[in-house]
């Protein structure tokens, strides 16, 4: 046999071309006499656009076109509303690709020109006057939807977008018998993916054949173009969609259409011309999605031992000022509220609000790190009232390993069906991370400090993950007949996740070949034509057992084709080395040579095509050379379309040490256990939570996309919105565990977002540990910066 | 972020770039380019011509001549951070500079340039402030010299006029007796800082016969803490006295509340960072 590939740390395939720099990158594609277009912004939040002037721009010498909304035809008007939800009011706001009227947020495109090339767009942008009316604006989630507030959208009564309520169980019932309620009010700022790659478009019309191809650096190829074909009212097969090398996404670039990615293929058609855009930082910090402002109101309600019965949350979700994709982040925020604990009883309730911001769509972790944060905050202040361990009390709650599949009635996840956690080993991962810190003798050590005046603290935060949702996905696997290579592709894009690494590997272990000799494709809708997107920690799960299912199918034919060709039966056949052998012979066929012969061929090219020319002896058979219902060669087509989510989970703990003087704190320790099924590829996996929680040391202590009252944006480059560094994100001990799912057959979980989640629960406990001694109010926001920390001292020394 | 259209000359003598300085009211020296630069792609700023200075080797490199370092305007950070002769006449230099931004930031960004910007929050002004320094500056009308104390001005402003240039910075090497510390709190390694403090310390017999300290990231400029420096002097630089040196050091934060730092709390990080420096400083002097 074969080594098996699935589950070993094969090295990525991608990277030797991305450090050498041999990527190519959509500002890297060459497109001879491209031009170059650049946006006019609203310098305000919310204001009546009073006149737009472009007759100064018009004249510039480099310039070729100008377009307002009055300029680009049937594109005037909304964006598509891409996830309906009977709960948004009114159907829902979704913004103009250019502004028409009226501007909502700062940021808001109001113009774009197109010149030779960037710098001249961008002086042509300066040329350009808009004169605007300013309006009065709210900020504040709470103020927001009070009464008389400000209104975002002039129809939208209190500014409130959706508001949706879910149950299950009885909660009003078990908060009335409760021995013991708790309540804790956290608030999480408004954040940003920030991908090193900002978003990026070009287009290239040939009105020739009638053929539009577009470069998006986007997660969503084919459901772009399906976007565009319906938009432009094209035929689906004449446009052509690219995401060639992307560098990050998180969720920013899920969401289709930000106006340039159907205003540079417009123009490109418009003007014959191919159209380059490349966003600049200043115009991803304003003008690209953002997420994470929430603040929930959360209660539990539980028996003197630490048994939590019921839960209620109620919280308010920022969804900018407009809410393209639908209500999914609250979603996912309101159906994790639970995290790993038995809870039955569950009241979630969500306000989603308009502000005059740039829209709220996923951002990896898409509503989780919230949830986490209320519901692991709770926990602790719970256990703290009842004078339990924080450790303990999760223990207390856990679902068992025998309680799967545990399913949550009444609360339906993002893919519209029920919570249906399906596998996990909630207290062993509890377990091994409180035996790998340590903890007796941490205590131990952090009583020794504090009697030296310094202060150590030790922090957790527990979280679940819904992924792998549909609605599905497809593989395709195909032996090439020259040189035996395995080609596979599937509808997903990359953003540097090494889907072509973790996809060799599986389909490598069916056709017996290196996981070199795999091909891999994906990213280009003429690679392959159906799918959805990369998201929600789905592309392992959807697309790999897709691929899984279609490497089966080509092993059989393989193996029948080879039992043919060694005149065995197939019993006989084992698939090693690109070759298949005789089980315990010496005689064999290669991969080439049996695509070869699973072809008939007229022409010949080499010795082994010769095998399958119509003289060739091997090629006497009855009836027509390629049988009815048969078709040629080794090529084979599958679909996986998950039941349900599968649940991914882990633990994270950190030991801190706090500063008071200059209110510091520094992760001295950091580790993580999760669990995301069978690993495909341990290396990768581990790539994926330690990017992960960079990301959430990010949203835990740095990030966050301030305003002022006038709701301009105050963090709109690198030197404002702190992303950490690597010198800011400690080294994670990882440690594995794998609960397979019993979901799909590789047994496998989504495990892309899973590092960020829990991050800010986690310094937020660790801290309260630490400066317990000083008497602090509990920590009930994050990001926590020092100054911050600070406040909170301050406020216990004036106590 | 492309910057508006401007002429780029590169000449190779001090005259010519004065010249061509002069003859533009628009123009700039362009010197690493690593706080010009991004202004410009900001368009924050829109010289319309720059001089590049990088030409012109009269205006590189380090002596170390009679208890003075003397640093060329073009010389890069990371050049004096890693010059032994300078650091051995005041290892205060290598301190400093390892706190200015990132390497790859520090081989192109010059000592002149660091200067010259007056960034408030920047270290090698506070560093030239705390030790006394001064720099000569070149003109249409010759040169002069101008004392650090005279130099930086406001935000981003000194005495310079639009057509003079920065030549030569001159650090005091560092006074016998005398210890010497940096500390800044940023909120990443390498951002500029949202308070640091130089403190050089002379102490004779346990008793701290002077005191020289500056602090950045705290005001309009750096600023020298002459009541903190007044706490410290002629007493013996225990606890006590460098904790009345850090609440004296307080009165001088006039820097607005800004995303990262109330007023309260960049003043307490002041005095923490004073207390701090003032212990290192008074360690290594000896005392
Ligand atoms: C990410 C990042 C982080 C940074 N962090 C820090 C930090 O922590 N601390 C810090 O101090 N700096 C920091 N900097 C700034 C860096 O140190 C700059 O290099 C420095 O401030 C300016 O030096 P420069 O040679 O690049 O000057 P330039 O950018 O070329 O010029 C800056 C200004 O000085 C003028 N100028 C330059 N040379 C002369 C001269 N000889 N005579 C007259 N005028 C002149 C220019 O006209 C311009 O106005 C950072 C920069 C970056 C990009």
């Amino acid at each position: 046999m074969s080594t098996r590939q699935f589950g070993e740390p094969v090295q990525r395939n991608a990277d030797p071309a991305l450090l050498k720099g041999e990527g190519a990158f959509i500002d890297d594609i060459s497109l001879p006499g491209a031009l170059h277009a650049a946006f006019v912004r609203s310098a305000h939040a919310r204001a009546r656009i009073r006149s737009i002037d472009t007759s100064q721009a018009e004249v510039l010498p480099d310039v070729v076109a100008v377009y307002t909304a009055d300029d680009i035809g049937a594109l005037d008007a909304e964006l598509p509303m891409l996830i309906p939800h009977p709960c948004i009011t009114s159907g829902g706001k979704t913004q103009r690709p250019l502004a028409r009227g009226d501007v909502f947020y700062a940021g808001q495109c109001i113009a774009m020109v197109v010149a030779v090339d960037r710098y001249a767009a961008e002086d042509a942008c300066a040329a350009i006057a808009v004169e605007y009316e300013p309006l009065p604006v709210e900020l504040d989630l709470d103020r927001a939807v009070a009464d008389g507030a400000p209104l975002v959208h002039d129809d939208i009564p209190n500014n409130v977008a959706a508001h949706f309520v879910q149950q299950s169980g009885d909660p009003d019932a078990a908060f009335a018998a409760a021995e013991h309620t708790t309540t804790v009010r956290v608030r999480l700022e408004r954040s940003t993916a920030a991908p090193m790659e900002c978003r990026a478009v070009a287009a290239r019309w040939d009105g020739v054949s009638g053929e539009l191809t577009v470069w998006d650096s986007t997660q969503a190829t084919i459901s772009v173009r399906g976007g565009l074909a319906s938009l432009f009212d094209i035929d689906e097969d004449r446009i052509r969609v690219i995401a060639p090398n992307v560098g990050g996404g998180f969720g920013q670039k899920i969401m289709m259409f930000h106006p340039d990615e159907i205003l540079v293929p417009y123009a490109a058609m418009e003007l014959d011309r191919p159209v380059k855009y490349i966003e600049d930082r200043v115009e991803n910090f304003i003008g690209a999605s953002q997420e994470r402002a929430q603040i929930h109101e959360i209660s539990l309600a539980a028996r003197k031992d630490g048994t939590v019965l019921a839960l209620r949350d109620s919280f308010v979700h920022d969804t900018g000022a407009f809410i393209p994709y639908g209500i999914a982040v609250a979603q996912v925020a309101s159906t994790s509220i639970a995290g790993p604990y038995r809870i039955p009883d569950i009241w979630v309730e969500m306000t989603l609000v308009y502000t005059p911001c740039v829209q709220v769509t996923p951002y990896r972790g898409c509503g989780r790190p919230q949830a986490c944060f209320a519901i692991e905050r709770a926990l602790d202040q719970l256990a703290d009232e009842l004078g339990i361990d924080r450790t303990e009390i999760r223990r207390r709650n856990f679902i068992g390993p025998g309680e799967f599949p545990y399913v949550r009635d009444g609360l339906l996840f993002a893919d519209g069906l029920a919570v249906n956690y399906d596998s996990g080993e909630y207290e062993k991962a509890l377990d091994l991370i409180t035996e790998t810190v340590d903890l007796a003798s941490f205590r131990t050590e952090q009583e020794a400090a504090r009697a030296a005046g310094r202060y150590l603290g030790f922090g957790l935060g527990f979280y679940v993950e819904g992924t792998g949702l549909g609605p599905y996905e497809g593989g395709h696997v195909k032996v090439h007949p020259i040189t035996g290579k395995v080609y596979v592709t599937t509808g997903l894009t990359s953003q540097g996740q090494g889907h072509e690494t973790v996809f060799a590997q599986i389909a490598a272990d069916q056709v017996g070949c290196d996981v070199k000799d795999v091909i891999f494709a994906e990213g280009d809708t003429q690679a392959h034509e159906w799918g959805v997107a990369t998201f929600a920690s789905r592309a392992a799960v959807v697309s790999g057992n897709a691929i899984h299912k279609a490497a089966v199918k080509a092993r059989a034919r393989i193996i029948a084709a080879a039992a043919n060709m060694l005149e065995t039966d197939e019993d006989s056949i084992e698939l090693r080395d690109g070759r298949a052998w005789i089980v315990d012979g010496n005689r064999s066929v290669s991969l080439a040579e049996i695509a070869t012969a699973s072809n008939p061929l007229r022409y010949a090219f080499n010795e082994a095509s010769q095998t399958a020319t119509q003289f060739a002896p091997a090629s006497t058979h009855d009836g027509p050379p390629l049988a009815e219902g048969q078709a040629p060669g080794i090529e084979e087509t599958d679909y996986f379309s998950p039941s349900h989510a599968t649940w991914a989970y882990g633990v994270h703990a950190a030991i801190v040490e706090f500063f008071p003087d200059t209110c510091a704190m520094e992760i001295r320790r950091y580790l993580c256990i999760h669990d995301c099924g069978n690993m495909i590829n341990p290396m990768i996996v581990e790539g994926q939570v330690m990017g992960g929680i960079g990301q959430g040391i990010g949203g835990a202590f740095y990030e966050r996309c301030a305003f002022d009252e006038n709701g301009t944006p105050l963090a709109a480059n690198f030197m404002d919105f702190l992303m950490p560094y690597a010198t800011e994100v400690p080294d994670a001990e990882i440690l594995h565990m794998e609960t397979p799912s019993p979901l799909n057959p590789l047994g496998i979980k989504g495990v892309g977002e899973a590092g960020t989640i829990p991050v800010s629960q986690v310094v937020a406990s660790a801290m309260e540990d630490a400066l317990a001694p000083l008497g602090i109010a509990p920590v009930r926001e994050s990001p926590m910066s020092p100054d911050m920390i600070h406040r909170l001292l301050s406020e216990a020394r004036s106590r | 972020m492309k910057p508006a259209l401007f002429d780029y000359v590169a000449p190779e003598t001090v005259e010519a770039a004065v010249a061509a300085l002069a003859g533009d009211e628009t123009a700039r020296p362009l010197a690493g380019g690593q706080s010009l630069i991004p202004t410009m792609n900001f368009r924050l700023s829109t010289p319309g011509r720059l001089v590049d200075l990088q030409r012109i080797a009269a205006l590189r490199g380090i002596a170390v001549e009679g208890g003075t370092i003397r640093v060329g305007a073009m010389t890069r950070h990371r050049e004096l951070e890693t010059d032994a002769a300078a650091n051995a006449a005041n290892p205060l230099i290598g301190e400093v500079l390892d706190n200015v931004a990132h390497i790859a930031i520090r081989n192109r960004g010059t000592v002149g340039g660091s200067i010259a910007h007056a960034d408030p929050a920047a270290e090698l002004p506070c560093l030239l402030v705390a030790t006394g320094g001064a720099v000569t500056v070149e003109g249409p009308g010759g040169s002069r010299e101008i004392a650090a104390a005279d130099l930086f001005r406001f935000h981003m402003t000194t005495s310079l006029d639009q057509a003079e240039i920065l030549t030569e910075i001159r650090i005091p090497a560092l006074a016998p007796a005398t210890g010497y510390a940096f500390e800044e709190f940023a909120r990443r390694k390498g951002d500029y800082a949202l308070a640091g403090v130089c403190t050089l310390l002379t102490v004779e017999g346990g008793v701290c016969r002077a005191a020289r300290i500056a602090a950045c990231g705290i005001a309009s400029r750096p600023v020298r803490l002459a009541a903190a420096e007044d706490a410290l002097a002629g007493g013996t630089l225990d606890e006590a006295a460098r904790n009345a040196a850090g609440e004296a050091a307080k009165e001088y934060v006039t820097a607005q509340a800004d995303l990262q730092a109330s007023e309260a709390y960049r003043k307490d990080l002041l005095a923490a960072l004073v207390r701090r420096t003032a212990a290192t400083a008074a360690k290594r002097a000896g005392g």
